[in-house]
């Protein structure tokens, strides 16, 4: 773990306890989740509580408290994508990747996520792979793109 | 500065910043409260302090226990308005605390004998243990306390009171101020074989001696007071500091 970053990032918001939830947010985007030293750390120096951080963290669901993948494949399951078989989309990840919806590969390549909406129903069903949305997925696609990814990370 | 208004008709005077729940107790208005302690910040989350409050001629209903008093307002704490709506969040209150004593006594005081929400079996309720989520814990341990052990975790029907990743917080003094105000008596605070527990959190403390050779406060405990309160090392003589 590198302490270092974290603390990097503390000392940008110069030890401010009302920046926490700030902090946390340019932790997670650097390390894609909120590593429990991390939580320490923010914790020991801006002397607030860790029950106070543990608790932000379980109620926005943007934070996790778990590693997560390289790859955050998120599917829209609001329901204009609902309607238009977003569920069969996150099956066909879980079937895949070999985990269920929420999880992450343990080779941290992958995750699945669920939201619901995002805004661009027009285009549903949609899977957002680290930002990148794409648009009319089916199930094939979205194997497609999965493979296309393993191959550029030199994977199986 | 002084604040003058009326509750149920009568003039009442208070301080500035009291809230008109206290103010009303203080005066022998009777107001149900779960939620509320004086000795922390109003959260208002238990919703049975419910009252009519007037002001400039706009009559409302709202809770009380965070209602800052202010001048003129006209203060109604009993009304058959009042006590419908009390009733009706008495009973869902109920139905995730059927074995609370404190709350079947407040059902049964406005005639509810059985919650109509009741659910055998529903997973939220298991999760929640008879815990209303009124967050007094929260607030004893970490604005009295000063020890933070506890927050709320989680949002939606997810929302809990608990310790930082669930586990054993180390943090704990075992003090045994939370179990104390807790109005559902769901955190259980034992004491036996020298040992005290508050099964809860999962936090086990062995007890130290008084002089007189009975168990008497944990070791942790005590070593945290002297430590918070400045105190000679030796102020508990035989609890004293030695677990440190
Ligand atoms: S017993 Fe532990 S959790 Fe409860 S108030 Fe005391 S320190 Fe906090
Ligand atoms: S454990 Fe008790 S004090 Fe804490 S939130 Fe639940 S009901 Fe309130
Ligand atoms: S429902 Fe998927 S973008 Fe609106
Ligand atoms: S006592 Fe006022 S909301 Fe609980």
């Amino acid at each position: 773990m590198e302490l270092a970053k974290v603390d990097a990032i503390i000392d940008r918001y110069n030890n401010d306890p009302t920046a926490l939830l700030a902090i946390m947010q340019d932790v997670q985007d650097e390390m894609r989740y909120l590593p429990r030293e991390a939580v320490t750390r923010i914790s020991q120096k801006l002397s607030v509580p860790v029950a106070r951080i543990y608790s932000m963290a379980t109620f926005y669901t943007s934070f996790h408290l778990e590693p997560r993948g390289k790859y955050t494949c998120t599917v829209c399951m609001g329901t204009a994508c609902h309607v238009r078989g977003a569920k069969r989309l996150v099956e066909q990840l879980e079937r895949d990747l070999a985990i269920p919806s929420g999880k992450t590969t343990a080779d941290l390549l992958f995750s699945i996520e669920e939201v619901n909406c995002v805004g661009a129903c027009a285009l549903g069903p949609l899977v957002i792979i680290n930002g990148e949305y794409n648009g009319n997925m089916t199930s094939d696609l979205v194997s497609k793109k999965v493979k296309q990814i393993k191959s550029q990370e030199g994977g199986a | 500065m002084t604040v003058k208004f009326t509750i149920n008709g009568v003039p009442v005077e208070a301080e500035k910043g009291e809230s008109v729940i206290d103010v009303a107790r203080r005066y022998g208005f009777e107001i149900p409260s779960l939620c509320h302690h004086p000795a922390v910040e109003p959260y208002g989350a238990c919703r049975v302090c419910l009252v009519e409050i007037s002001k400039g001629g706009r009559k409302k209903m709202t809770t009380c226990c965070n209602y800052e008093v202010q001048d003129g307002i006209e203060v109604v704490t009993d009304n058959e308005d009042i006590r419908r709506n009390r009733a009706t969040v008495i009973e869902l209150l109920l139905a995730e605390a059927p074995k609370a004593k404190a709350i079947v006594k407040l059902a049964e005081e406005y005639g509810i004998h059985k919650s109509r929400y009741e659910k055998e079996g529903d997973p939220v309720a298991q999760m929640h243990d008879g815990c209303i989520l009124c967050g007094l814990c929260v607030r004893v341990c970490t604005e009295v306390v000063e020890v933070s052990a506890l927050n709320f975790t989680g949002r939606g029907d997810k929302r809990n009171v608990g310790t930082p990743y669930m586990e054993t917080p180390q943090n704990c003094i075992a003090c045994g101020a939370c179990a104390y105000v807790c109005p559902t008596d769901c955190i259980g605070f034992e004491e036996e074989n020298g040992v005290r527990r508050l099964k809860k959190w999962n936090r086990e403390l062995p007890l130290a001696k008084g002089e007189d050779g009975r168990p008497f406060a944990p070791q942790f405990q005590l070593w945290y007071f002297t430590q918070k309160a400045g105190l000679d090392k030796d102020f508990y003589k035989k609890g004293g500091p030695g677990s440190r």
